[in-house]
């Protein structure tokens, strides 16, 4: 089997994905909620539970990521120091009573600065999966619809793909400068790619089936059937999809970080933290180990999510 | 079989042309003026016009691209504005170590990969599968930042089995090489290696599946025989593919290693590049990146159709 083959053989699945469970969501999605539940929508839930309670993975996934997103969102709240605040007399302290997660070797406590970094990841981390899907389905439905268009942007994304993503990210951020939003900006250039090919592959697809040569016989405009009768039958592969880009940017902004090339050095990220413990490994392991269980726990249960969310999806797909 | 490769070939000239181009307008991409950017505000007019002057920059964008692209194809990849020398020389003073590191890395996530993902499939669902693939599923979860940052804290700092960081070349004796580059090995090459587990165990099973491995158990064959012989020769092909692409991340992942453990080769000079605002060094030492990339890419669609000659149509 070759790349292209793989690539391929992912493709069509998600494009199973499609065909299955894109027909439940434009089925049950309606947006009916301010109505009090009827008998059937109660079933509906019972149902979904029902669901989340088999699909494991959904539930610690989305447990542990709850738990990170209330407590970046209440970080002002929970946190019992100002993350960049400098103090001379407690440097290199060990965990306490007073410093949870133990301070760094300018006195700023660690546990206000992983909470915080947890904010920033995940702000990173939803604006980067949000701006990618966005992009990534425009210029996926153009390119899977518009035969025309189709050999340009094609190449355009081989030539993206062709990068290896963290090496284009750093060249991105050379030239921007460190910030918040450049990492935002260089993430999504470099995660745009990917998602185009895979709506592309699933539109294309789609502009074969009956269903859209029927909704363009009966008249209606190419931007109509692409927005009323496409796009609802790609939104389970791009739910999977989110939340991989998701993973990765949040790990990317901390690889970037870490380097020097991410988040300037004053904001708490998670990177910076650890670049800044390379030192301090000898005096201060903890400054490395904070961070770093929160990184990977992140990471872990947004891999899981989406892995939960492609067996829920498209249950063919459920590794063995 | 040539005409595939040739074809292979052509087609990997645009992706090499674009990723140039792509390289190119990376300077362009700068907000306001990349000189400003490159000499910092405390330039003064005459510096700036200067850099602008040397890189050309006063020229229409059009100029500026056909000469860039000529250079590159000429192998001139400009000249480092802090290091006082040519950018491919600065490259190429810093490449034995990371080559050398992604070898390594290479053996470490084969090695691994392979035999976990093998024994993996042979004993599936028991103890063994599900305390091999929870390992990968940790390996693939966490960053390589964090594991290189545990690996030295446990292996150098508190056992003091392996130096800390840092890097001997070859010509300081093998040992003493390979005793600097062990545990950036195992840092970039673990993560691999779990992912390499994974589609190990489930191309075995999707083989050990067929009805030829019935056939062979069936003959009374060994285990040992049903699973070397009639098992992993049919799932190597597409493992023979992901191997090359675990090779190109590798070379991109080498990047981050080398800044954890101190080591001197191309990726922490993209970093020091990047710091130092020098663009023309971040310029080259991205599209070497990125063309050894494509190559290992092309190497290893060459050698897919090679080993599997249904490939070529």
């Amino acid at each position: 089997m070759r790349r292209e083959e793989i690539v391929d053989k992912e493709n069509r699945e998600h494009t199973r994905a499609a065909s299955t469970s894109g027909r439940q969501i434009a089925r049950d999605g309606s947006s009916r909620a301010l109505l009090p539940p009827s008998p059937r929508e109660r079933r509906w839930w019972a149902q979904q539970w029902f669901l989340l309670r088999r699909h494991k993975q959904i539930l610690i996934g989305g447990a542990i990521l709850l738990v990170m997103v209330l407590s970046a969102v209440l970080a002002a709240v929970i946190t019992t120091n100002s993350p960049t605040l400098i103090n001379g007399y407690v440097r290199l302290r060990a965990p306490n009573e007073y410093y949870f997660f133990g301070t760094d070797n300018q006195g700023r406590d660690v546990y206000s600065r992983t909470v915080y970094g947890a904010r920033l990841s995940l702000q990173v981390g939803f604006l980067t999966s949000a701006l990618t899907i966005v992009a990534g389905t425009f210029v996926g439905m153009i390119a899977g619809y518009y035969r025309r268009t189709e050999g340009v942007i094609m190449r355009i994304t081989d030539g993206m793909m062709a990068f290896p993503g963290i090496i284009l990210a750093i060249g991105i951020m050379a030239v921007r400068g460190p910030s918040v939003s450049n990492v935002v900006i260089a993430l999504t250039i470099v995660s745009t790619p990917r998602v185009v090919r895979l709506v592309r592959s699933v539109v294309m697809g789609l502009r074969e089936s009956p269903m859209v040569e029927a909704a363009i016989a009966t008249g209606n405009t190419n931007s109509r059937v692409l927005w009323r009768h496409v796009l609802p039958n790609i939104v389970s592969p791009l739910i999977v999809q989110a939340s991989f880009v998701f993973a990765e940017a949040v790990l990317a902004e901390a690889a970037l970080s870490f380097l020097g090339a991410g988040a300037p050095p004053e904001i708490p990220s998670w990177g910076n933290m650890l670049a800044d413990s390379k030192n301090l490994l000898r005096q201060a392991p903890w400054t490395m180990f904070f961070p770093g269980a929160a990184l990977a726990l992140t990471v872990f249960a947004l891999n899981l999510l989406g892995d939960g969310l492609r067996d829920l999806l498209d249950p063919r797909l459920r590794q063995r | 079989m040539l005409a595939y490769a040739i074809r292979r070939v052509l087609l990997a000239v645009p992706v090499m042309l674009i990723v140039a181009s792509a390289v190119f307008l990376l300077m362009h991409f700068a907000p306001g003026d990349p000189v400003g950017v490159m000499l910092g505000p405390d330039a003064s007019e005459e510096q700036r016009l200067a850099l602008r002057e040397k890189l050309g920059l006063d020229d229409p964008i059009v100029v500026q691209y056909v000469r860039w692209l000529s250079h590159v194809l000429r192998g001139d990849l400009g000249q480092s504005l802090f290091l006082d020398q040519p950018v491919t020389t600065a490259l190429a003073e810093r490449a034995q170590p990371t080559i050398l590191l992604g070898i390594l890395s290479l053996i470490v996530a084969i090695v691994i990969g392979l035999t976990s993902g093998i024994l993996a499939a042979r004993s599936r669902g028991s103890w063994l599968d599900l305390s091999l693939m929870g390992g990968a599923m940790v390996g693939i979860t966490v960053p390589s930042f964090v594991l290189g940052l545990l690996l030295i804290f446990f292996f150098a700092i508190h056992l003091r089995w392996l130096p800390v960081a840092g890097f001997q070349p070859l010509s300081a004796g093998l040992w003493e090489s390979l005793r600097y580059l062990i545990l950036p090995a195992i840092t970039l090459g673990a993560g691999q290696s779990a992912f390499l587990g994974r589609m190990t165990r489930s191309m075995m099973l999707d083989v050990l599946g067929q009805d030829y491995v019935r056939t062979a158990r069936a003959k009374g064959l060994a285990e040992q025989t049903v699973i070397l012989r009639h098992t992993l020769r049919n799932a190597f092909v597409p493992l023979l593919t992901i191997i090359g692409l675990m090779t190109a991340t590798l070379m991109s992942g080498a990047v981050i290693t080398e800044q954890i453990f101190d080591i001197p080769g191309m990726g922490r000079l993209l970093i020091q590049a990047v710091v130092r605002r020098d663009f023309p060094l971040v310029q080259g030492a991205v599209l070497v990146i990125a063309a050894v990339y494509v190559l290992i890419n092309l190497v290893v669609d060459l050698l897919v159709g090679f080993v599997d000659p249904r490939i070529e149509r």
